[in-house]
C-alpha cells in the first residue's frame, strides 16, 4: 500500500514539476487548449450541435423506427 | 419521411464537413511524421551521447508540442457533425464505428496524458533510454490513434465485416477482424501515415532551408536535414508504393473512383495510363453527365492495364461501362442495380408495414430474406441504388477527381526529387551554397500539405454519390435541420479553425526565429 502511495505521490509530483516549470510558450499552448476546448464543448456541442436524435426520440425503438422510415422513402430532391 | 430533402442542406452539410476534416487534416499528418522524426534525432543522441542531437530533439520536439497542442481535438467536431447533421448515417453505422472510435479514444487518452507528458517534462527526470521509448511510444501511438479512425472511414468505402439489421436499421458487427483488415483499410493506412511522415520530412527540410539561407544554425541545419532527407527518401519511395496498391484495391471496390480519376470514360484494353492532361467538354452527355474528353494529356501506353491487372492486353472498364454495363466484364448496368436497390428497400419497407400491422407470418417470411444469401449478394448491396434518380448518378465529379489525383501524383515525385537533391547536397557540404535549392525547399513546405488534402478530396469527392459504398447515397444521411443553421456553425468553424491555424503558424515562426 505504502509503495502504491509513493507511486502515486511521484507521478503526482512529476505532473505538478512539469507544468510548474514550463516555459511560456507551454503555457500559451495549454491556455489555446483550453479556450479550444470550452469552445468546443461548452459552447459549440451545447448550443449547435444537440444529438439529432436523442433529441427527438427517448428510445432505441423510436430511433430506430425513425431511421427507417427515412431509408425506406425515396427522397424528393428539390434543386 | 425523406421527403424534399433540400439540396442546399445537403451541399452546406458536406461544405461544413469538408471544412472540419480540411483544416483537422492541417495538423495531423505533421503529428504523424514529425514524431518518427523526433525519435529518430534522440536516438542519435543517446547512442552519440552528443548534446547537439539533444538540442536538435529539443528544437523539433517544441514545434511538435505547438503543432500537437493547436490540432488536438479538432477533429472531436467531426464527431458533433455526424450526430447532429448525419444522424441517418450515424445510427446507421453506429456499432461499426463504436469499436474503432472507443479504442482510438482510449489510444489518444493514454498517448497524450502519460508519453507526451514524459516527453516534454522527462528530460532530466527519468532516464535516457525511458524517455527514448516514450517518445517512440508517441510517434507509435499516434500511427495507431489514426489507424482506427482510417478503419472507421475505409469501412464507408468498401462496407464488409458486417450484417444489416433490419429490426433497428443498424449495421451490426459481424467481425472486428474483418473490418480491420478490409484491404482498403491496410491501404489506407499505409499510404495516409507515410504521406504524413513525407509531409513532416519536407517541413523539417524547409525550415532548415531558412536557417541557411540566413547563415545561422548552420551545424543543425544540415543534421537535421540529413535526418528528414534519409526519411522523406524512405517514406516517399513507400507512399509510391501504397499508392500503387491503393489504387489497385480501389479498381477492385470503388471502380466508378478509379476510372473518374483516371478521366477514363470508354473502357478499353491496353488502357494507357494519363501522367498528366487537361480535360474540356466532348459535348456529348450521358443524362446531366457532361462527358468530357482530353484537351491535351502526356500518357504511357498500356500501364493502367498493366497497374491494374499486371497485363498489357488486360480490359480496364470505363465510367460508360459502369452506367450502361459491360455483360462480358461481368458489370451490371446501373438501371438493373437501381432496381434491385429499390425491391431490397421495397422488402424493408413490407417488413416494417407488417410488423406494424401485426401480421406476424408475413412479417417473418419477408425477415428471413435478410438471412438469405441471394437477398444479401444480389439485392441488398444495391441498397443505396434505390434512391438514385438515373444511372449516370452513380458519377463522381471526374474532373474534380482527375485533378486532384494528378496533383497528387505529381507533387508525390517532386517529393522525391526534393529530399534526394537534399541528401546529395548536405552529404557533399554543399547544401548552403546552393541557394535556388534552398529557397525551393523553403517554399515548398506548403505543398505536402496541399498533397496530403487532395488524397482526401480525392477519397471523399471521388466516393459521390455515396457515403456508405453502395448502400447509402449522401442525399439519404443528412438529418432534417435548418441548412441556415449549418450555414452558421459552417462559418464559426470557419472563423474558429482560422483563428488557430494563424496562431499556429504565428508561435511557430516565432519560435524559430527566435531559436
Amino acid at each position: 500500500m505504502k509503495t502504491l502511495f509513493s507511486g502515486i505521490n511521484s507521478i503526482f509530483r512529476f505532473y505538478y514539476d512539469g507544468f510548474r516549470t514550463m516555459p511560456p510558450w507551454g503555457r500559451k499552448m495549454w491556455l489555446i487548449i483550453l479556450v479550444k476546448l470550452f469552445i468546443m464543448f461548452a459552447v459549440l456541442k451545447l448550443l449547435f450541435f444537440p444529438d439529432y436524435l436523442g433529441s427527438r426520440f427517448k428510445t432505441d425503438e423510436e430511433k430506430s423506427n425513425h431511421v427507417l422510415e427515412q431509408i425506406t422513402t425515396k427522397p424528393d430532391i428539390n434543386d | 419521411m425523406i421527403e424534399n430533402i433540400d439540396l442546399n442542406l445537403v451541399d452546406w452539410s458536406r461544405a461544413q464537413f469538408a471544412l472540419t476534416a480540411i483544416y483537422h487534416w492541417l495538423f495531423v499528418p505533421l503529428t504523424l511524421g514529425l514524431s518518427f522524426i523526433i525519435a529518430m534525432m534522440e536516438t542519435i543522441y543517446v547512442r552519440t551521447g552528443n548534446e547537439e542531437w539533444k538540442s536538435i530533439t529539443k528544437f523539433w520536439m517544441k514545434l511538435f508540442g505547438i503543432n500537437f497542442a493547436i490540432g488536438v481535438s479538432t477533429g472531436i467536431i467531426l464527431e458533433f457533425e455526424f450526430g447532429t447533421n448525419w444522424s441517418n448515417y450515424s445510427w446507421f453505422v453506429g456499432d461499426i464505428f463504436g469499436a474503432p472510435l472507443a479504442i482510438e479514444g482510449i489510444f489518444a487518452f493514454f498517448l497524450e496524458s502519460t508519453f507526451i507528458a514524459v516527453m516534454f517534462f522527462g528530460w532530466n527526470k527519468v532516464s535516457k533510454k525511458f524517455h527514448l521509448v516514450s517518445t517512440w511510444l508517441v510517434a507509435f501511438g499516434a500511427s495507431l490513434s489514426a489507424l482506427w479512425i482510417l478503419v472507421a472511414n475505409s469501412w464507408m468505402e468498401n462496407p464488409v465485416g458486417m450484417v444489416f439489421n433490419p429490426d433497428t436499421a443498424r449495421n451490426e458487427m459481424r467481425s472486428f477482424w474483418e473490418v480491420l483488415f478490409n484491404p482498403v483499410a491496410v491501404d489506407k493506412f499505409l499510404h495516409t501515415i507515410t504521406s504524413g511522415f513525407v509531409l513532416a520530412s519536407i517541413f523539417v527540410i524547409g525550415i532548415s532551408s531558412w536557417y541557411l539561407l540566413k547563415k545561422r544554425d548552420l551545424e543543425f541545419a544540415r543534421k537535421s536535414v540529413v535526418v528528414a532527407a534519409v526519411f522523406g527518401i524512405l517514406s516517399s519511395l513507400f507512399l509510391v508504393y501504397t499508392g500503387d496498391t491503393s489504387a489497385r484495391t480501389i479498381a477492385k471496390v470503388q471502380p466508378v473512383k478509379f476510372a473518374a480519376f483516371e478521366a477514363l470514360y470508354e473502357g478499353t484494353g491496353n488502357a494507357g495510363l494519363v501522367a498528366a492532361g487537361v480535360l474540356k467538354k466532348s459535348g456529348e452527355s450521358i443524362g446531366d453527365l457532361d462527358v468530357r474528353e482530353f484537351a491535351v494529356r502526356i500518357e504511357i501506353p498500356g500501364l493502367l492495364s498493366v497497374m491494374t491487372d499486371g497485363d498489357r492486353d488486360s480490359y480496364v472498364p470505363g465510367i460508360k461501362d459502369y452506367i450502361n454495363g459491360n455483360a462480358e466484364m461481368g458489370i451490371l448496368p446501373a438501371a438493373e442495380k437501381i432496381e434491385r436497390g429499390k425491391l431490397a428497400r421495397d422488402v424493408l419497407f413490407e417488413y416494417k408495414a407488417a410488423k406494424e400491422a401485426g401480421n406476424t407470418e408475413t412479417a417473418a417470411s419477408l425477415r428471413a430474406r435478410f438471412d438469405e444469401a441471394d437477398f444479401q449478394e444480389n439485392y441488398f448491396r444495391y441498397f443505396g441504388y434505390a434512391f438514385l434518380n438515373a444511372p449516370e448518378d452513380i458519377v463522381p465529379n471526374v474532373p474534380i477527381a482527375f485533378y486532384s489525383f494528378h496533383i497528387m501524383v505529381i507533387l508525390g515525385f517532386f517529393f522525391i526529387a526534393l529530399c534526394v537533391l537534399a541528401l546529395y547536397f548536405v552529404i557533399n557540404g554543399r547544401l548552403e551554397r546552393q541557394r535556388w535549392f534552398l529557397r525551393i525547399a523553403l517554399w515548398s513546405i506548403p505543398l505536402p500539405y496541399i498533397a496530403s488534402e487532395l488524397g482526401w478530396v480525392v477519397a471523399e469527392m471521388g466516393r459521390q454519390p455515396w457515403i456508405i459504398q453502395d448502400l447509402m447515397p449522401v442525399s439519404v444521411a443528412v438529418s432534417h435541420i435548418s441548412a441556415g443553421s449549418v450555414q452558421v456553425t459552417f462559418w464559426l468553424f470557419a472563423t474558429l479553425f482560422t483563428a488557430l491555424l494563424i496562431a499556429e503558424v504565428s508561435i511557430m515562426v516565432r519560435q524559430i526565429k527566435n531559436k
